[in-house]
Parts: structure tokens; C-alpha cells; sequence
């Protein structure tokens, strides 16, 4: 009863036009939010693992996309129920802190509130549900860090990191050429990577894509490329040894920021200022020549009369770069960025071993190429592909490997993956679920058996037999207490995963497993949904 | 308890069958309204806009068709947007990609009807499209030491691009035209360097390459209409009234006295600037913005030429050929480049006036002139020698060559078939469709042409047994040699046709469920 009376009799309002609500409570409201969260993680289960199947997302504009992505598809799903909302912020939350796995905390979450949904029905209260799912997590957490393992790699040594990177691209549509582009992935990390602070900026990569070519063609370029040309047609289109100006300022006549008027009324002042005009531009140029750059970046426009002079001075200039690549190639030369051209000097020039410029297909598409940089810490990943969403997907894809690689890079333990991690994991918290006394011990077992519906998906997806392919392996590993067995879903012959190389970051599991969790807790928690009626 | 919406209202989503089936119904779709194109005899097809005027666009361009159609199909989109790749990339073969990518799918729904999963056919069509590649590249020719031989298989490639356009009467005609203007681009592949003026009037016989340079202007009133060995500046710069640019300046007079000396001051200025221009010695001036009466009328006085308004494209152009650098100040007339040429005259061309710069220094960029009855037969007719161009700019720069006339599909489909009698599992499955799906591009070329496909394929693939350069030679309707009937494409075209193809086909194939989210609420603008 949402009535409530006061001294006199009189009742209360509580909520508002409440007649007009719709209202779910108790039991019933957990079971809708259930219902809900299993919906959304039905949808991303087919998504799941090598053989997973991709998702066409049309958006409010007619838009298509085509992804595999966990995180993407929610993102682009018009979902209008809240606790959907919560899955989808699961999914973000997941791809920010670790960028891959997306997919799975879903599906994890998923089987966690459908085990749930089970022990509810028995009378179990939410709250001790959600008491035995946290510490059942702390126990797999626990237990992952166990059987994780150790390698070594550096600068020389990439192969260790580059199998991790294509196990996180096996289930990409980039799958056909995996190993060029975990190759590049961990290059590209490797050449920015802080390994004395084990650290990864990853703004320094850029990733860029062009359609046309093959997605063999993608490269790793050790530089800059601006989507930009030169700003006079005529401009030398290949610069050795550039020294670049790096000018946040336009090649115009100043523009003070006070508001001013310069009044003309005589022929004598039109004419002074005429000339003045002349030789602002011509003292512009002669500063940036003075310091000895052979290359002038600007991120403004330039007067017609400016570019004429540039070129004339025989100076390659270009206009419109943007404020992000500005500060990239800064980065990348070691220039400083000059926002007067009082104060260009010449240590404050950056430095390129070659700038070139490269066109493409038929259309009149230019790029920069800004390479050989005196600091090699800034690097491209130039995407080639068939079509748009190919492009798409494959940055997406990318950048899922370039996490993974920095995580390995902050903390370079792994598991195994193929669902391996999992049943090990369930294995364990099976047996510790009996040494629990109370009510608890129901729901760690539950969420032993959620665990299982990683490697239940992965085995169906990939077109085995779920249940019997799952106890065949879980068997194995007990029988011979080793935690690498899994789902053989590229059907290579052998289901021990060290063999397969199929690795997983350690952060990048426990992560799933305690987010899930989390959310899992706090959908549990609900027992009351008001939601407006509709308008 | 009724199982909770997730989606917003209108926002609908559609399940493995029933996604995968309006994949590859759209598919299908759009491949079936681009088929008719195909091949020397392929049909035209109107299109009629629905903005105002409704303007009528008839074309045989395949990228040209798919991206006026309006569709709502997630995977038609797909379809559109590799032809629309394969337009930007190599110029030709946007028809080809999109119907072997539709019959790729056709050949997959009918193995998706039969059990066989997706990801399955999918990498049987990658070791399928790697093993065609690979037949390809096994039977290419390249003449890149043999100029001679080069131009000849130039020709032949324009030839081929040519006979399924409109222009394929004067097919001849038109690729000695192409072939000459993609071999002054001397490599590059920046067709900019190459102007396309349509005239309406004439024939299309009457089109022509000029060696120099065309623009469409007239010349100033009282200028010579004839200059021999001019030199000329280009220029980008304000002709009409300099302004002042520095910020915020004004001009406050306070009498009418004042007014007219700083208009004196103004043309005085101007004056200034149109001797520095002349003191550049020159005699003729070539800007991209205005030029007013005043200074038009000092520079005839010069006796200089004076053309205005040349667009951007124009001005780069002219500064290719004639070798000038495009200019904006006029302070160090030593330091200025110079454009030359030998005589610019002012030609006629059916009704127009147009300025003719013939004897340039740099032969790059050149012009063509197209006539024709039409204003629909002229934009046609560039849209196919723009598709010849690009195949050929690409080919001197890939300079592989593979014959035509369902040649290259008959090889591949051989090699694919072996592959497939080879591989063990489902697997072989997919390949063989593979095959099939290669072999549909012949059978199309002939259906369109009337003949009867399926004797001519069959033929087709018993001559390409013992490996010969058998092709479907539409003209006789029989089975003939392409080598010896001149018809050759580009490797480059093909390649990109086959990997974009097999590219597209595995995404469609990999879906297995559509969102779609609410359509954005517009306002009816019709």
C-alpha cells in the first residue's frame, strides 16, 4: 500500500498521480529486471568467440553498422528499458577500464541473474544471493590469479603479446589476416610503451582508415598522417630533413581581441596602412624562413596574398590541421607549438626524417605523411579495407587489440582462454561452495554454474554440442588438474589451450568477473520499479 | 508476466532466419536490378530524381545507379557501398563487384538452406577467393618493358571498358582518345590533369582530344584576340576592390571631398597594382577571382589579356601546362614563374566562344571535348570516359593485364573447382558455390546479350579445360579467342572486384541479427 494516514485520517500522498504508474514490487519486480538482463545478454551470447556471429545496427539515420563488438552493439541499440540501461553501462564500463571482454561480463551477467531467477523461485532472499555471489567472486578472483602464469617479453621479444593480440582478433571479422594486424597492434604499442613505468599513452596511436586497397594492405607507419595538402598546389610534394613550424597562429592580419576600430579618413592613412598591411605578411614569412623551418603546419587559413608568399620563398606550408594532430605531430617531432610568430626560434622547430605527400584511387584524395620523426613515441595504424563498415570494424578491432597489449604491458600475467579460465575457475568455486555454512552455499554454486555459460556459449557458437562438449572438458581438468583445457572452437584437434596459444589477460577476466558481479548485486537489490505511465 | 521491452517503441529487431533472410533478400534485390547492365549488350536504365525538376539521368554505370537508389536494406547498403568503393579506388568494375557479391550470397543462402553454417561457408570462400587470386595472378601478362606492346594493350582495355558504354560505336575512336590522354599523364594518376568539356551539338564522332588546354571563357572587350608566344601569369588575387584586411578597419569621411580622394587613393591603388602586373612582362593574365571594368580596361590598354574568373580547378590547370606558379603578389616580378605557350586563341565550338592555349610547354594536362545530341548522351558519354580514364591510370601504374570476356571468371572458376574437389569437409561446399558464383558473371554477360547461356558456358568450360584463352565473344554469340579479339581488363580491376566481393558477402554472412533503431522523426518536406 503506498497510502499512508496522518493523525486525522486524512491519507497521504505519497507518489504522485499514482494511479497513472505503472508499478512492479517485490518478487515480481526482480523477476521483471531479471527478465530484462537476460534479454540483452541473449542478444550478445551468438556474438561470442571466434565463431561468434556479427550484429547489423541501423541506426535513427539509416546508418549501417556491422559489428561484433560487445560494446558497440549495445551502445547502438535503441534500449529503452533501465535495467538493459545497467547491462549497457556494464558493457562501456568494461571497455573503458579494460577495452576487451566486452562481450562476455554481458553474457556473464546474464547467467548470473538467470541462476538467480532460480534460487529466487526456492524462497532464497535476494540480499543472500547477492552476499554468496560476492564472495563466491572473491574466490574465482582469487583462484584466476592462481592459475595465471608469467611471461617475459620486451622490445625483442613481441610474440608472446602478439598471440594474445590475435586471440582478441580470432573473433573479428579481421580474422583473415590476424597476425599482420596483432603484429602491427603490438608494434605500434611496443613504440609507444613507457616500459620503465610500464605505462601506455594510447592517444599517441592513431588509428585512421581510408576504404579502397585490401585489409592486407593496412600499415603501421612510424609518424603522422594528416588527411591534409599542401596548401598551394605547387608546393614540392616530398620534403627531406623537414623542419617544421608548428603555428597555432593564421597567416593573417592580426585580429586583437579588444574591440577596435582603425578609423581612415584621409588618402595619407589609407595609405600607410596599405603598406602595412604588405609588410605583415611579408615579416610573417620572413620569421618563419629566418628560423630555418622548411615546413610550416598551421591550424588556421592562410590569406591568399600569405600563400603566394610562402611559396615564393619557396616554403611548403599546410592549413586546417586540427587542434589533436597538431599536438600529435608536436609530439612526434619534438617541435613546440607556437602560438606567435614572435616566438618561433629555431630550437622550437620540430623535425622529420621525410614528409610526403600520397594520393589515393581516382578521386583526388591526399594524404601527409609526416615520417621518420625525431621522436618515434607517436605512431599511425592506417586501416585499408573493402567498404566503410569494413573500416569500421576493423578500427574497433584495433583498438580492442592495442588494450589488450597495454594491459599486458602494465601487468603481463595471463590465463588461458577458450573458456578454459572459466571452468577451472567453476571448478574451484564448486568446491568451495561446501565449506560455506547458511544459505550462501546455494548461491555459490549458482554462480559456479554461471560460470559455466562462458564456455557453454563458446561451444555452441562454434556448432558443438554445448552440455557434452563442457563436461568432457571439465572432467579433463579435474582428472588431470590442469587448468588449460577448453573449448577446441577452431577445431585444431587438441582442446589444451597452451598449445593453441590462446591467452587472456588476468585484469581482463577479473574484471569481468567482478563487474558482473557488481551489477548482478545491484539488480538484485531492486524490489520496487515506479516508472511513469506513458505520454 | 509479460517478458519486458528493451528496445525503444518502433525500434525493432530481427533473429537468425529471419535476419539472415532480409539480408539476403536485399542482396539479391539490388543485384537483380543492376544485372541487366552488364556486359556489351547490357540494358541502360533511367533514373529520375525526386527533387525538384526531376531530373533524368540515364546510365549503364553501376555505381552511378546504386547511388541514387533510396533503400531501407541494412545489407543493401552494404552492396552500394562497395561499388561506391570500387568507383573511387579503380574508376571501373562497380557492376561486376556487386554482382558477383550477390551471387556469391545466393549461392550461400541456398548451402544456408541446406544446414551448413555460416562460418563455414565463409572461410571456404576465403581459401576459395585465395586460390582464384592466385589462378589470376599465374596467368597475367605484363608488357611493362615493351612500350609498344604496352600502348596496344592500353588500347585494348579502353576498348573492352568502352563496349559496354554508350560510346561503344565510336569505341575506336574514343579509346585512342583516352589511352593518349592517360599517356601524357606520364604515370600520375591525378585526372584532375585531364578537362572534360561537354558541348551539346555534333555527333559524338566529333569529340576530340586537344593538346593544349581549353578554358571555358571569353575574352575581354578591346583585348587581342590572338597572342603569339605569350606568357602568362596565373593568379589568384582580388581584382575588384583591394580591401583592407586589417581587422576592423573602417573608412569615416566627413565630407564629400574626402570621399573622392579616397576613391582616387583606391584606384590609385589598384592602378599601382595592375603596373606591377604588367611590369611582370607579360601578355597575358589569367585570374581565378574578378576582374572589374577598371583594371580590364587598363590592362587592355597594355594590350594585355585579361581573363577573369577562371574556377579553381581551371587556374591549377592552366598553371600545370603552362608551367607558371600560381601567383598572389606582384612585389618581385623576377622571382615570379612565368606560364608559356605559343598562341592562345580564341576557337569556336559550335556556338561557344572558348580560349585555346595550343603549344604548351608541359603536355600533362590536356582536354577533351565531348559533343553530342544531348545534355543526357553527353553526361553518359563522361561518365564512361571517366571510367575508361581511371582503369587506365590505374593500369600504367599496375601495369598487369588479363584478358576479358568472362575469361578471367572461367580461370578462376577452374582453379576453384580443383581446390574444391580437394578439400576435405563442408568446407568443400562453400568453394564449389565459390565456383559457381564466378561461373554466374559469363552466364549474365550472355543472357543480356540474348544468346543462350547455357550452351555458351557450358562450351566456355570445356575449352577452358585444356586452358586456352577462350572468352564469350558477344558479337557472334559463340565461344572465341580473346587474344585474338583484342579483349583485355586491368589485374588491378579484377583483384579489387574479387576481394571486395568475397569481402562483403562474409560480413552480410556473418550477421545474424538486425537492430534497427527508431527511424528520426522528419518533417515532410515534399
Amino acid at each position: 500500500m503506498a497510502l499512508a494516514f496522518d493523525e486525522y485520517g486524512r491519507p497521504f500522498i505519497i507518489l504522485k498521480e499514482q494511479d497513472q504508474k505503472t508499478r512492479l514490487r517485490g518478487i515480481e519486480a526482480q523477476k521483471a529486471n531479471i527478465a530484462a538482463g537476460k534479454a540483452v545478454a541473449r542478444i550478445l551470447r551468438t556474438s561470442l568467440g571466434p565463431k561468434g556471429m556479427d550484429k547489423i545496427l541501423q541506426s535513427p539515420d539509416g546508418d549501417v553498422t556491422i559489428t561484433n563488438d560487445g560494446a558497440t552493439i549495445l551502445e547502438q541499440m535503441d534500449v529503452d528499458n533501465q535495467i538493459a540501461k545497467l547491462l549497457v553501462e556494464l558493457s562501456r564500463s568494461q571497455d573503458y577500464e579494460i577495452g576487451d571482454g566486452t562481450t562476455g561480463v554481458v553474457v556473464m551477467a546474464g547467467a548470473l541473474l538467470e541462476q538467480a531467477e532460480r534460487l529466487l523461485e526456492c524462497g532464497i532472499h535476494p540480499i543472500r544471493i547477492a552476499e554468496g555471489y560476492e564472495m563466491a567472486s572473491k574466490i574465482a578472483v582469487e583462484h584466476l590469479v592462481h592459475i595465471s602464469q608469467k611471461f617475459d617479453f620486451g622490445a625483442a621479444n613481441i610474440e608472446p603479446l602478439v598471440q594474445t593480440c590475435m586471440t582478441t582478433l580470432s573473433s573479428k571479422i579481421v580474422n583473415r589476416c590476424k597476425r599482420h594486424l596483432a603484429e602491427i597492434s603490438v608494434k605500434a604499442v611496443i613504440a609507444v610503451a613507457d616500459l620503465e613505468r610500464k605505462d601506455v599513452n594510447l592517444d599517441m596511436i592513431k588509428v585512421e582508415g581510408k576504404v579502397g586497397g585490401k585489409l592486407e594492405d593496412t600499415e603501421l607507419i612510424y609518424g603522422i598522417t594528416v588527411d591534409k595538402d599542401m596548401s598551394h598546389p605547387q608546393m614540392p610534394k616530398q620534403i627531406e630533413d623537414a623542419k617544421i613550424a608548428i603555428l597555432t597562429c593564421p597567416f593573417e592580419p592580426p585580429k586583437p581581441k579588444t574591440k577596435h576600430k582603425v578609423e581612415i579618413d584621409t588618402v595619407e592613412k589609407f595609405q600607410t596602412l596599405r603598406l602595412q598591411e604588405q609588410k605583415y605578411f611579408d615579416d610573417m614569412v620572413q620569421k618563419c624562413k629566418d628560423v630555418g623551418a622548411t615546413l610550416v603546419i598551421c591550424q588556421w587559413g592562410f590569406d591568399d596574398e600569405a600563400n603566394h608568399l610562402l611559396m615564393n620563398r619557396n616554403l611548403p606550408a599546410v592549413r586546417w590541421v586540427g587542434g589533436v594532430e597538431l599536438e600529435l605531430i608536436a609530439i612526434a617531432t619534438g617541435g613546440r607549438i607556437v602560438p606567435r610568430f614572435q616566438e618561433l626560434t629555431p630550437e622550437k622547430l620540430g623535425r622529420a626524417g621525410m614528409v610526403r605527400e600520397k594520393s589515393f584511387g581516382t578521386t583526388k584524395d591526399k594524404m601527409l605523411y609526416i615520417e621518420h620523426c625525431a621522436n618515434s613515441r607517436a605512431v599511425t595504424i592506417f586501416i585499408r579495407g573493402g567498404n566503410k563498415m569494413m573500416i569500421e570494424e576493423t578500427k574497433r578491432s584495433i583498438h580492442d587489440a592495442l588494450c589488450v597489449a597495454r594491459n599486458l604491458i602494465r601487468n603481463n600475467a595471463i590465463v588461458y582462454g577458450g573458456g578454459s579460465a572459466e571452468i577451472s575457475c567453476s571448478i574451484a568455486v564448486e568446491a568451495a561452495a561446501d565449506k560455506y555454512p547458511g544459505v550462501e552455499q546455494y548461491a555459490i554454486r549458482a554462480f559456479a554454474d554461471a560460470l559455466d555459460s562462458v564456455p557453454m556459449a563458446l561451444a555452441e557458437n562454434s556448432g558443438l554440442q554445448p552440455i557434452e562438449t563442457l563436461s568432457a572438458v571439465k572432467s579433463q581438468q579435474i582428472k588431470d588438474n590442469n587448468p588449460h583445457y577448453g573449448i577446441d572452437c577452431n577445431d585444431v584437434g587438441t582442446n589444451d589451450m597452451r598449445q593453441q596459444d590462446v591467452f587472456e589477460t588476468l585484469i581482463g577476466k577479473q574484471q569481468q568477473i567482478l563487474l558482473a558481479t557488481q551489477v548482478v548485486k545491484m539488480i538484485l537489490k531492486i524490489d520496487d520499479v515506479i516508472s511513469p505511465s506513458e505520454y | 508476466m509479460a517478458i519486458e521491452k528493451i528496445f525503444k517503441d518502433d525500434a525493432s529487431e530481427e533473429k537468425g532466419e529471419r535476419a539472415r533472410m532480409a539480408s539476403f533478400v536485399g542482396a539479391i534485390a539490388i543485384t537483380d536490378l543492376v544485372k541487366t547492365t552488364l556486359g556489351p549488350k547490357g540494358m541502360d536504365k533511367i533514373l529520375q530524381s525526386t527533387g525538384r525538376g526531376h531530373g533524368i539521368t540515364v546510365t549503364n554505370d553501376g555505381a552511378t545507379i546504386l547511388k541514387s537508389l533510396h533503400i531501407d536494406n541494412p545489407a543493401a547498403k552494404v552492396l552500394i557501398d562497395i561499388s561506391k568503393v570500387q568507383d573511387d579506388e579503380v574508376g571501373d568494375g562497380t557492376t561486376s563487384v556487386v554482382v558477383l557479391a550477390g551471387e556469391l550470397l545466393r549461392e550461400a543462402e541456398k548451402l544456408v538452406a541446406a544446414k551448413i553454417h555460416p562460418m563455414t561457408i565463409i572461410s571456404g570462400y576465403r581459401m576459395a577467393a585465395e586460390c582464384a587470386r592466385n589462378a589470376l595472378l599465374q596467368r597475367v601478362v605484363d608488357n611493362k618493358e615493351n612500350a609498344e606492346k604496352f600502348k596496344s594493350d592500353l588500347m585494348k582495355i579502353a576498348m573492352t571498358t568502352l563496349s559496354s558504354k554508350i560510346l561503344s560505336q565510336d569505341k575506336q575512336h574514343f579509346a585512342q582518345l583516352t589511352v593518349d590522354a592517360v599517356m601524357r599523364l606520364k604515370g600520375s594518376t591525378n585526372l584532375e590533369a585531364i578537362q572534360i568539356i561537354k558541348k551539346p551539338g555534333g555527333s559524338l564522332k566529333d569529340s576530340f582530344l586537344d593538346e593544349g588546354f581549353i578554358l571555358d571563357k571569353k575574352i575581354g572587350l578591346g583585348q587581342p584576340k590572338r597572342i603569339e608566344n605569350a606568357k602568362i601569369l596565373v593568379a589568384n588575387t582580388a581584382m575588384d576592390t583591394d580591401k583592407v584586411k586589417i581587422y576592423g578597419a573602417r573608412v569615416r569621411v566627413d565630407s564629400m571631398s574626402k570621399v573622392a580622394e579616397i576613391e582616387g587613393a583606391e584606384k590609385e591603388k589598384m592602378r599601382e597594382k595592375v603596373q606591377k602586373i604588367i611590369a611582370h612582362g607579360i601578355n597575358c593574365f589569367v585570374n581565378r577571382q574578378l576582374i572589374y571594368n577598371f583594371p580590364e580596361e587598363l590592362f587592355a590598354d597594355a594590350g594585355i589579356l585579361a581573363i577573369e574568373h577562371a574556377d579553381f580547378d581551371g587556374i591549377e590547370r592552366l598553371a600545370l601546362v603552362t608551367g607558371g606558379e600560381i601567383a598572389s603578389t606582384f612585389d618581385n616580378p623576377e622571382s615570379v614563374k612565368l606560364g608559356h605557350c605559343k598562341l592562345i586563341e580564341e576557337i569556336m565550338i559550335g556556338e561557344d566562344k572558348l580560349i585555346h592555349f595550343s603549344g604548351v610547354e608541359m603536355g600533362q594536362a590536356c582536354t577533351i571535348v565531348l559533343r553530342g545530341a544531348s545534355h543526357h548522351v553527353l553526361d553518359e558519354a563522361e561518365r564512361s570516359l571517366h571510367d575508361a580514364l581511371c582503369v587506365l591510370s590505374q593500369t600504367v601504374n599496375d601495369t598487369r593485364v588479363l584478358l576479358g570476356g568472362g575469361w578471367p571468371e572461367m580461370v578462376m572458376a577452374k582453379e576453384v573447382d580443383e581446390l574444391a574437389r580437394k578439400t576435405p569437409g563442408k568446407k568443400s561446399h562453400a568453394i564449389e558455390a565459390f565456383s559457381r558464383a564466378l561461373v554466374a558473371i559469363p552466364t549474365i554477360i550472355s543472357d543480356n546479350a540474348g544468346l543462350d547461356s547455357a550452351d555458351l558456358v557450358a562450351q566456355l568450360r570445356a575449352a577452358h579445360h585444356e586452358g586456352c584463352n577462350a572468352g564469350i565473344d558477344v558479337i557472334t554469340g559463340s565461344v572465341g579467342d580473346m587474344a585474338e579479339l583484342g579483349i583485355s581488363e586491368s589485374f588491378k580491376v579484377k583483384q579489387a572486384v574479387l576481394l571486395s566481393a568475397t569481402e562483403a558477402a562474409e560480413m552480410i554472412l556473418r550477421v545474424d541479427e538486425i537492430i534497427t533503431c527508431a527511424p528520426r522523426q522528419r518533417e515532410d518536406r515534399m
